[in-house]
């Protein structure tokens, strides 16, 4: 142990106003290794790695980088001395090149570029990540795991010694994490030291040397990966004992609530047609850009499609727009909450009756019954806030979902289409969220599922659907769903054999 | 970032000062109006104020309606050049209609008319700009330089006026006074009354807001923004079309340059009253006192010989930069 640690963080707390949110943190990170920093949203983690990143200041205490104490006033500072942040959000310029991205604040040449030089160094860059990417590509045409081997490239030209990764699996598929993992391992070989930050407690495990539990702001423990199971993790960051994260499935009923017939997307999906069930919990298994996601805006009519047939209860039904649809008892929650589901700078009563405002028109609205839904709410999904006149930016990830959920449910919808319901939610607003889900289908509605934690369809849903370009090339339930068959589905090593598909798939 | 600093424990009020920056537009008008009278006594006399507010009906009117469209994060830059050709189209039409229809007849003829043409105008708008996906910006940039090509067109570079008959009849409803109010005033305070009950208080309303702030969560939510977007330039073309018709019997007459720059001094109002020229969120009495604001600007420099009258638009754009800084830090959260 004769070197000091690549980064320390000695008696660090941080306060906004008058409240502390890390209280006396006690840290250190070992050069070299993997070092996993897991905790319930709230607890302090993007605090404690904003403060290293060099985007905040610690309010008292001392960070130190490779044994000497560092005031960093900015990510510049902090970039400087090696330490380098990538978001789970991208901070990648879409209408610039890879190259340009990579070397975005520092261009090589003088008066004019020397692009030759930035394209063959990020070249060199991607290289040493093993990425076949053209430096010259335009970002905004790369897909989103090659986007973040772009970030990832752009902080290793920038001599990265530390990198903090803050959930870089949020959005990559089971095989492209196991990409980015060999990418780490490679970067540890290679002398880098990775602060990793996952809600995921099965990657941690798989990943990294040394894993610290944060909770409330505290250090609950800091220790050896090898000395704790996913299941031991999870319950240091609630501090109390989980119960099983997945309730009991339920029987599915006879009775067909949603039946969609030729639904194809152009560029996404292909002849889809799937049926579900009352009181189902369908999942939509298939790796990210298989066209899950758009085979069902499609269906909502938010893409274009041509569409054979949709029966919803038993009645054929036109879905021109979401409004259609959700006249029809068809809602859609969207897997990209800031973007699509939550107004976050609206407030969270607004927020709730969005999609079922005629209720409260009469015909000027009636903000005191808006509030009273909003109260109620609150308490039946447990949306956690100090107080609920705020806006949405202001909740945590587990409460704006719950927030996103309750919206569509005050809809009363028979079928619920449920795109990565618990992206970016702590284990304990999962667990909610799996109970919601449960509880939506023994009340007799119809719940489908798309979600890239395989974990999560397995435990969740009575049948699965795997999607693979655009096309449904496998169905699985009871016995036959397991991790093993939906990854040889997803990655075409296994296909549904032709003559069955069709019998297999009409199953009402 | 998924984890806000303390999350559901850390709510925290609007501050004191945020409190009171929302309340900025009023300040400032109540300071104006306070260096105006010491300047000059004269400006607190009731026919001044009223003079000013007359004046500002015409800007406040056409701005109420630009509030929604810049709420819904939309803009209409051809609202000037709108009201030049709803001013002349009128006036040739009432000149045109046979006098067997009675004078109170034809006025009202032109009215519907002008409210006709307003909305059509923004019918127009709305519908190239969501159906043929085209920015607004480049859309009424256009109209801008069509309407008013027209109207120079319609008067052959001169002017339309009305018939001195019809401009007698008419002229009650510029000069005249209801209650001891001059009308555009009234007209005014019903327009901004109707108009923050519909931002504020309808279905409609929160479906602007809610487009403005992010159209794509309006359009998942089952909300249906490209009739939403429409409206908002109808209401915009209605609104053009209410000022108009309260001008006309003004000077009894249309010509090129009739509401030169009213899209500046109208969307300024807007930005002056604290809506985000960005969407999502706005307010109607803002726009209101940003309208009065900008005329007793005007008035003050009038009526004080400190600095030039001609330099009017320099003070008020001085004023608008100074607003929008004063608001920079609020947004960025």
């Amino acid at each position: 142990m004769s070197q000091p640690p690549a980064a320390e963080f000695i008696n660090v707390t941080k306060a906004f106003g008058p409240v502390e949110v890390l209280h006396g943190v006690s840290v250190a990170i070992a050069a070299g290794e993997v070092h996993a920093l897991i905790g319930e949203n709230g607890a302090g983690k993007s605090t404690l790695m904003k403060i290293l990143g060099g985007y905040q200041p610690p309010t008292t205490g001392e960070v130190q980088v490779s044994g000497q104490p560092v005031h960093f006033r900015s990510s510049r500072d902090a970039e400087a001395r090696g330490v380098v942040l990538i978001h789970q959000e991208f901070n990648l310029a879409d209408d610039l090149s890879v190259a340009q991205n990579v070397f975005l604040g520092r261009e090589l040449g003088g008066l004019l570029l020397n692009d030759a030089a930035m394209n063959a160094e990020a070249h060199a860059a991607l290289s040493r990540l093993s990425v076949p990417i053209d430096p010259r590509s335009k970002v905004r045409d790369l897909s989103v795991p090659q986007k973040q081997l772009v970030e990832i490239a752009k902080a290793l030209a920038r001599d990265a010694r530390v990198l903090i990764m803050d959930e870089p699996t949020a959005s990559l598929t089971v095989r492209e994490t196991e990409v980015l993992f060999d990418l780490i391992r490679n970067l540890r070989a290679q002398g880098v030291t990775i602060l990793y930050i996952s809600h995921k407690l099965e990657e941690v495990k798989a990943l990294a040397d040394t894993v610290t539990v944060l909770r409330d702001g505290l250090v609950v423990s800091s220790g050896p990966a090898s000395e704790l199971t996913p299941h031991e993790m999870a319950n240091r960051m609630v501090g109390r004992e989980l119960e099983d994260m997945f309730p009991p499935k339920g029987q599915p009923g006879e009775r067909e609530l949603l039946h969609v017939e030729q639904l194809s997307v152009p560029g996404w999906a292909q002849d889809i047609r799937f049926t579900l069930h009352a009181g189902e919990v369908l999942g939509f298994a298939g790796l990210v850009g298989s066209g899950r996601t758009e085979l069902f805006e499609g269906l909502l009519g938010l893409r274009p499609r041509t569409l054979g047939q949709v029966r919803l209860a038993g009645k054929a039904v036109r879905l021109r727009s979401p409004g259609d649809a959700a006249r029809a008892g068809l809602v859609y929650l969207s897997e990209d909450r800031k973007g699509k589901g939550l107004l976050v700078d609206f407030k969270l009563r607004p927020n709730l009756t969005l999609t079922t405002l005629q209720h409260y028109a009469r015909p000027l609205l009636d903000i005191g019954a808006e509030q009273r839904a909003l109260e109620r709410a609150a308490k039946d999904y447990g949306i956690r806030s100090g107080r609920l006149d705020v806006e949405a930016r202001l909740l945590s990830g587990g409460n704006q979902q719950k927030l996103a959920l309750a919206r569509i449910l005050e809809a009363d919808p028979q079928v619920i289409v449920l795109d990565e319901p618990t992206r970016g939610v702590d284990v304990g607003a999962k667990r909610e969220i799996y109970l919601l889900i449960d509880r939506l289908a023994q009340s007799g509605k119809g719940v489908i599922v798309i979600s890239s934690e395989l974990n999560e369809l397995l435990g969740l849903s009575q049948r699965l659907l795997v999607v693979r370009e655009g096309r449904i090339v496998g169905e699985l339930s009871g016995a036959e769903m397991s991790e093993q068959e939906v990854i040889q589905y997803a990655t075409g090593l296994k296909a549904a054999p032709s003559h069955t598909t069709p019998s297999i798939l009409e199953s009402a | 970032m998924t984890t806000q600093p303390g999350e559901a424990q850390v709510t925290p009020r609007p501050s004191a000062l945020a409190r009171l920056g929302s309340l900025g537009p009023l300040l400032g008008l109540g300071a104006l109006m306070i260096v105006a009278t010491l300047l000059n006594p004269d400006f607190l006399t009731l026919s001044n104020l009223s003079n000013v507010l007359t004046r500002a009906a015409f800007i406040g009117i056409i701005a109420v309606g630009a509030t929604f469209v810049i709420i819904s994060g939309g803009i209409d830059l051809s609202v000037g050049s709108m009201a030049a050709l709803i001013a002349g189209s009128m006036i040739l039409i009432m000149n045109a209609v046979s006098p067997g229809v009675g004078t109170f007849g034809i006025i009202a003829l032109g009215m519907l008319c002008a409210l006709l043409i307003g909305a059509g105008a923004g019918l127009l708008h709305g519908t190239v700009i969501t159906r043929g996906r085209i920015e607004p910006f480049i859309v009424t940039l256009g109209t801008l330089g069509i309407f008013r090509s027209v109207l120079t067109y319609l008067s052959q570079g001169g002017s339309i006026s009305l018939g001195n008959d019809l401009s007698d009849a008419y002229s009650p409803v510029f000069y005249g006074k209801l209650l001891g109010i001059p009308i555009p005033i009234l007209v005014f305070a019903a327009v901004a009354l109707l108009g923050g009950l519909i931002l504020n208080r309808t279905r409609y309303g929160r479906y602007v807001q809610a487009t403005g702030s992010n159209e794509q969560v309006a359009r998942y939510a089952a909300v249906n923004v490209t009739q939403v977007k429409i409206i908002t330039y109808v209401i915009q073309g209605l609104c053009v079309a209410l000022a108009t018709l309260l001008y006309v019997p003004r000077l009894g007459s249309a010509s090129p340059s009739t509401g030169l720059l009213w899209e500046l001094e109208a969307i300024a109002a807007v930005i002056i009253g604290g809506t985000a020229l960005k969407g999502g969120s706005g307010r109607i009495w803002g726009t209101v006192v940003g309208a009065i604001l900008l005329v007793t600007i005007e008035n003050v420099l009038n009526l004080t010989s400190i600095i030039s009258v001609y330099l009017n638009a320099a003070v008020q754009g001085v004023v608008i930069i100074i607003v929008a800084f004063m608001q920079r830090g609020k947004k960025v959260g």
